[in-house]
This record gives C-alpha cells, structure tokens and sequence, in this order.
C-alpha cells in the first residue's frame, strides 16, 4: 500500500491545490500540519533547499513544489480525472496558464492588497491586465479544464477564494461581476463543486489571519512614509 | 510534417535551450531573428501575454516561455528521451528546473551589480551555485545523469553566458578551485557536439553583454 503523507499549513492555498488534487484522485493521505513559523525537523529533510510547504512524502520520496507536486500526481495516480490533457500542445497551454498564474497573478495581487500608493495602483493595474487574459480563456467553458476541474483551475484557486477575502478587506475594486463576467461565473462553479466545496479552509479564520497581514503591511507602509502615507 | 519555426534572438540563453533540444531530438525547423527593439507582428500575435522569444510555431499553433517549450518538445517528439521515465526522477528534474528560474534574479542582480554591492551579490550567488554543484549534481556526469537531459539544457547558460556575465562584474566564481564538480559539469556539458555547435560567438556576446549592462544601469533604463 502506498503511503502518502502531505506536509502542509490550512490556510496556505498552495496547499490547498495539493489537497484538492488528491482527494479527486480519490488518494488517501495525512496531512501533517507545519506551522512556517516554526518549522518541524521532517520539513527541513524532506525540503531542505526551499524549506517550504507543501511537500508530498509518497513512499518516503519527498516531492516540493505546488506545480511539480499536481504534475507528478497526476503521472503517478492514472485513476480519477486527468488533471492535464493528454495532447502536447493542450498541456503546454495548461503549463502557460499555470505558470502565469504563478509568476505573475499571484504576486500581482499580493502586491494590490499589501502596499500602498504608487506601489497598490501598479500591482492594480497589473492584476487588471492579467485577470483580462484569464477571463478571455474562459470563453464557453465551465471550468479552464473544460467540462471538468483541471490543473489551472486548481492553480487559480487563490483568485477564487483567497483574493475575494483579501480584495474585500482591503477595500479593493479590483476582480468585479461588471469587469469580469467569466471569471466570477467560474468562481461560483469551482467554489460550489463537490470535492472544492467540502474542503475550502474557514472563512471566517482565513479573514482574521488576512485581517491581521493587512493591518501589519498598513503600519509598515505608514513607517515607511513617515506616517504621511494614505492608503488607495 | 508539420512545419516547425523558432523565433529567438542571438544572444539569449532562453533561446538556445529550445534550439538545443530541437537539434538533439532532431527536428527540422526554421529559425527567425526577432529584433526586439521593433517586434515582428508574428511574435506580439504569438505571445500577446509577455511579448517575448523564444517561441516555438508547431503547425501553426504557438507555445511560449522556453521551459514549457522544453516539455513541449519533450511529449511531442519521444526519441532521445530529454526526461526520466520514473515519475519521482521526472519530479526532481522539475523542481531544479524551477529551481534554476527562482533564482534568476539573484543572477541578475549579481550581473548589474555596482561595486557597493558586488560582495552581498557574489556571496549570494556562490550559495545558489553550491547548491546546484552539491544537491542537483552530486556526483553525476550531467544533471540527466549519463547523458544531457532537460535540466542540463536548463542550466546550459551557467556554461556560457555566466562566463560574459563574470567578465563584465570582474569576478570569477565559476572556476575550478571554487566549484569544482559543477566547473566540470561546464567542460562536459560545452564538449558535447548539439551543444558546441550551437553556442552564440563569446566575443559578440561579451559586447553585448557589456551594452545591456550599460543601458540598465544607466538612470533612465526605458
């Protein structure tokens, strides 16, 4: 029996992703929760480089890394939904996607919650941008993965959840019905299928952890600007 | 056959991994020199996201971003096998490739350094190089153990185009002395024949490396 252990944090949507690849491979697992702040000795060894979460243990081989992680699920485990197309170039794009969620989305809208000024206006802006060629992928499609959930929709999970939270917080206009359509047709879908549903982290916890970041970054920001700074 | 084009530029490191692999699998294909400063309307068409080389035209259909490429090719044409077959290797080899593409910027930061901060940048880089040497490579010929494999193509810049970068900030850090085993991996990696007979002119690439150098550190860089 293979075993499969997921070192991971429940607040962390790049944990999240892991967690939802599994359970719709229908793969048993435990979770073993590491607190980033104080990190446990099996951590440091399976992740020495990185030193991050998550990290998958499958048989004693550590693998690191979100988008490595739902690669190698999904080679390792051929039951359950394919999380990538078969085809090359369909692969390719689903890699694209992923990968500018990743590099570009994510940071973007981190950036649009936590700073101030000049700084929020340009990460604005550029979540703007990036979110307009996302909605442009969705045309027709329930999911990016077509009929069903796939590898980008599971990436984008941050922009689902975490950013509506962290958006609404911060007072932010930024990912709107008006604006874009698509992709807030695709949130309700992704947020209201089964296996998403049953295993999003707490609202209202997740709220009072962001709450806590936004006032941090806030007091940050006003030190910097020598209390002078107004925020948006 | 379905017909295969590069768009690239001559100095880029991005560009070569995918001629690389493109030569070692064998496939024909037509290459393009894209002007950067006055970007063809192919290209924009092709990669409206970043606007950038290489990008590979495979009947038609674009694929950018040179690792997703790499994979590309990889699935596409299967002879010499550029990645494990174990799902765990195969893993491993991903995370290094991302790996290497996290720490660009550390890279970068080391190549447009002042003199201020050339020892903060050195010590940086040499503590990414020393993982590369110890934890990727090991004791292994290649990344891809026996033979070249996608990670190898992937750190094929460390090979060439680190040496201009070097040259340019006044310091050597990938040397025998220093790296040993990855200074090696250098030699090895340059003296296979896809990889020797494909490598941008060192005294043109120094030039332009010392040109961009200038424009970026210059105080209106745009």
């Amino acid at each position: 029996m293979a075993e499969v252990k997921l070192y991971g944090w429940w607040s962390s949507p790049f944990t999240h992703r892991i967690e939802v690849a599994l359970k719709l491979k229908g793969v048993e697992y435990e979770f073993i929760s590491e607190d980033v702040r104080n990190k446990s000795p099996s951590l440091l060894k399976y992740n020495p480089v990185l030193k991050k979460i998550p990290v998958l243990v499958h048989n004693g081989k550590p693998i690191c890394e979100s988008l490595v992680i739902l690669e190698y699920i999904d080679e390792t485990w051929e039951v359950g939904p394919s999380l990538l197309p078969k085809d090359p170039y369909e692969r390719a794009m689903v890699r694209f996607w992923a990968k500018l969620l990743d590099e570009k989305c994510f940071p973007a809208m981190r950036n649009a919650f936590l700073s101030i000024g000049e700084e929020q206006e340009k990460a604005k802006e550029e979540s703007t941008e990036l979110l307009k060629f996302l909605e442009g992928t969705l045309s027709g499609n329930k999911f990016f993965g077509g009929d069903t959930i796939g590898m980008v929709d599971i990436v984008a999970n941050f922009i689902s959840y975490w950013f509506i939270i962290v958006q609404e917080l911060a007072g932010l206009q930024v990912l709107t019905k008006e604006k874009f359509p698509k992709l807030c047709e695709w949130m309700d879908e992704y947020l209201n299928s089964d296996i998403i549903r049953e295993n999003l982290p707490h609202k209202d916890k997740l709220t009072a952890i962001y709450q806590a970041r936004f006032l941090d970054a806030a007091a940050a920001n006003a030190a910097v600007a020598g209390g002078g700074g107004s925020p948006k | 056959m379905e017909e295969v084009r590069l768009h690239g530029f001559w100095p880029s490191p991005y560009v070569y991994r995918v001629i690389w692999a493109l030569k070692l699998k064998g496939v024909q294909y037509e290459y393009i020199e894209e002007d950067l400063s006055n970007k063809s309307q192919a290209l924009l068409q092709y990669n409206p996201a970043h606007k950038k080389v290489p990008v590979l035209v495979h009947g038609g259909k674009p694929v950018a971003e040179s690792l997703i490429i790499l994979e590309y090719i990889e699935e596409t044409w299967s002879q010499n096998p550029l990645l494990p077959a174990d799902p765990h290797e195969r893993a491993m080899a991903r995370f290094w490739i991302d790996f290497g593409q996290q720490k660009c910027r550390t890279f970068f930061s080391f190549y447009l350094a002042t003199e201020e901060d050339k020892e903060k940048e050195t010590k940086e880089v040499l503590e990414i190089l020393k993982i590369i040497q110890d934890q990727a490579l090991g004791d292994k010929k290649f990344f891809g153990g026996n033979k070249i494999g996608l990670l190898d193509l992937s750190f094929g810049w460390l090979a060439h185009w680190f040496e201009c970068t070097q040259e340019v900030v006044g310091i050597q850090i990938l040397e025998h002395s220093i790296l040993p085993r990855l200074y090696e991996w250098t030699v090895n990696f340059k003296e296979e024949p896809v990889i020797k007979e494909n490598l941008p002119d060192s005294s043109k690439l120094l030039t332009h490396f010392r040109w961009l150098k200038e424009k970026f550190s210059s105080p209106n860089p745009k």
